[in-house]
């Protein structure tokens, strides 16, 4: 046994030094199905507790709507369970390619090819089509998926300051000498709940000849007038070269993920992105989960119409009642407490009152960042949105932090 | 050749003017870059090419480490060595 006491001993004070820093994630067990509504067992072995969940990727509400739910059971009953085989064997059914037909449609590409997460699109999509010749300038708040894929490809890389065009522009100039130029950025980014500017974003990549990779993973669906994404909403469709999105959030909140771009980027990927080529693709239950939400988003934009109501109305409840959020129009409204243990009390008191939001602090976003990230859903009605609402006004009041600046939460708690 | 406080001066705003976002709050030639999560590892890159092409050295990527570029003073002293051909 190579697992020996000093091996133990080892890991035990790696787990230890994450505990001592505060950053130790515990999960807690939901006992029903996603939603607004859900029974939560916290801490362990604890009574199951109903609460309101603020703070689930379910922007649409279609994690368990019956109709997603029937289409999966019928690809289920069809199409069966798993493939047990990756696409390039005999892992592929004619429901991913429709698939990939369907959301090159929606998202107004060339074409797309389907990974088993938005994590794998990301981990492979740079090293299929960049070699060292090559450079990647990404924003500096890219999602962690994002960094990875950048980390494993062998081209160049530099940085621009978040959603800074004067800075990308600098960037662009400087590395005019690369033979390709591929400009990367989050269509939303996640802890922020902002946009980039992606009209100037494409102008200034078609000025340098650069490409422009988006990843839509937090607005495909309800970002937008008809819910396509970023692009969308800055007027852009077909000037994007590599989107990449998830089926985990908005679209039915399984799993899987894609690429979505220029058919070239497209086919490079089939050919050699490592994720795609040695792992199974998107089970066929959830492919057929995932066609009938489309479905759904093609015939009426009522549930993002809902989402942007609900995201209006939370962001001007909690603006009203005095509490310091990000500046944005998307469903993600960070409530910023600035210190770390502020977030995490502020977060259990909320459970206490029946509402789940997590704190966020360092290392997920910057030391002296620290907030409550609410996301909104189309599955929210308005007597959620008011009980929440209460619940934050009461924590609020409790910390004295109601109509007060960032400096004086600051100057309260410190950073 | 500059004076270490002409380097130190040079690196404090290279990195104020590449890396600090508007509501930032000041750093000094002690602050934590890299642990402190004003700089990643990424944009370090941009950094170690402004000293290089600044300063006429190249730094081995051995060298370049986090713990080398974790503040202007650490910075300061990496140059100085190799300004020196001390390395």
């Amino acid at each position: 046994m190579a697992f020996t006491n000093p091996v133990r001993e080892h890991y035990q004070k790696d787990l230890d030094a994450l505990r001592s820093a505060g950053i130790f994630k515990v999960e807690r067990y939901i006992h029903s199905a996603q939603g607004a509504d859900i029974e939560v067992e916290f801490p362990a072995g604890a009574a199951h507790k109903k609460v309101i969940n603020m703070c689930a990727n379910n922007y649409l509400g279609l994690s368990s709507h019956p109709d997603v739910i029937q289409a999966a059971r019928t690809g289920l009953d069809t199409r069966g369970y798993g493939m047990s085989s990756v696409r390039f064997i005999c892992g592929t059914q004619d429901i991913h390619r429709e698939l990939e037909r369907r959301m090159t449609e929606f998202l107004g590409t060339e074409d797309t090819i389907l990974f088993p997460s938005c994590m794998d699109a990301n981990a492979g999509v740079f090293e299929a089509i960049l070699d060292d010749s090559d450079v990647m300038i990404s924003d500096r708040l890219v999602h962690a998926s994002i960094v990875d894929g950048i980390r494993l490809c062998k081209a160049q890389r530099d940085t621009f300051k978040h959603a800074n065009m004067e800075h990308l522009e600098e960037k662009l100039k400087l590395h005019s000498d690369k033979r390709l130029m591929v400009v990367i950025t989050d269509g939303v980014f996640s802890m922020d709940g902002d946009t980039p500017p992606l009209d100037t974003m494409a102008a200034l990549c078609e000025k340098y000849g650069a490409m422009l990779f988006v990843d839509e993973s937090h607005s495909s669906g309800f970002i937008g007038k008809t819910g396509r994404g970023t692009h969308e909403k800055y007027g852009v469709v077909g000037k994007i070269d590599i989107i990449t999105t998830t089926f985990g959030k908005a679209l039915g909140g399984a799993s899987g993920g894609c690429v979505s771009g220029r058919k070239e980027i497209v086919e490079l990927c089939r050919q050699k992105a490592r994720p795609y080529l040695f792992s199974n693709t998107i089970a066929p239950v959830v492919v057929s989960g995932v066609l009938r939400v489309l479905d759904l988003l093609s015939k009426s934009t009522e549930l993002r119409d809902k989402l942007e109501k609900n995201a209006a109305y939370w962001r001007k409840g909690l603006t009203e009642a005095g509490f310091v959020l990000k500046n944005g129009d998307t469903p993600i409204v960070p409530v910023m407490l600035f210190n770390a243990k502020l977030a995490q009390d502020f977060s259990r008191d909320l459970f206490d009152e029946g509402i789940y939001a997590i704190g966020f602090f360092f290392p997920v976003v910057p030391k002296g960042q620290a907030r409550i990230r609410t996301q909104l859903s189309a599955a929210h009605e308005t007597h959620h949105l008011d009980k929440a609402l209460a619940a934050f006004i009461k924590v609020g009041k409790k910390y004295g932090i109601l109509g007060k600046t960032k400096e004086e939460i600051v100057a309260m708690y410190g950073l | 050749m500059e004076t270490t406080e002409e380097v130190r001066a040079a690196v404090l705003k290279y990195v104020k003017a590449e890396y600090l976002e508007d509501d930032d709050q000041e750093i000094d030639c002690d602050t934590a870059l890299i642990s402190g999560g004003i700089v990643d590892s990424f944009s370090m890159v941009s950094l170690k090419r402004f000293l290089e092409n600044r300063y006429k050295i190249q730094i081995p990527d051995d060298k370049a480490t986090p713990e080398a570029f974790d503040s202007v003073n650490k910075i300061t002293s990496l140059v100085e060595t190799f300004v020196a051909g001390k390395v």
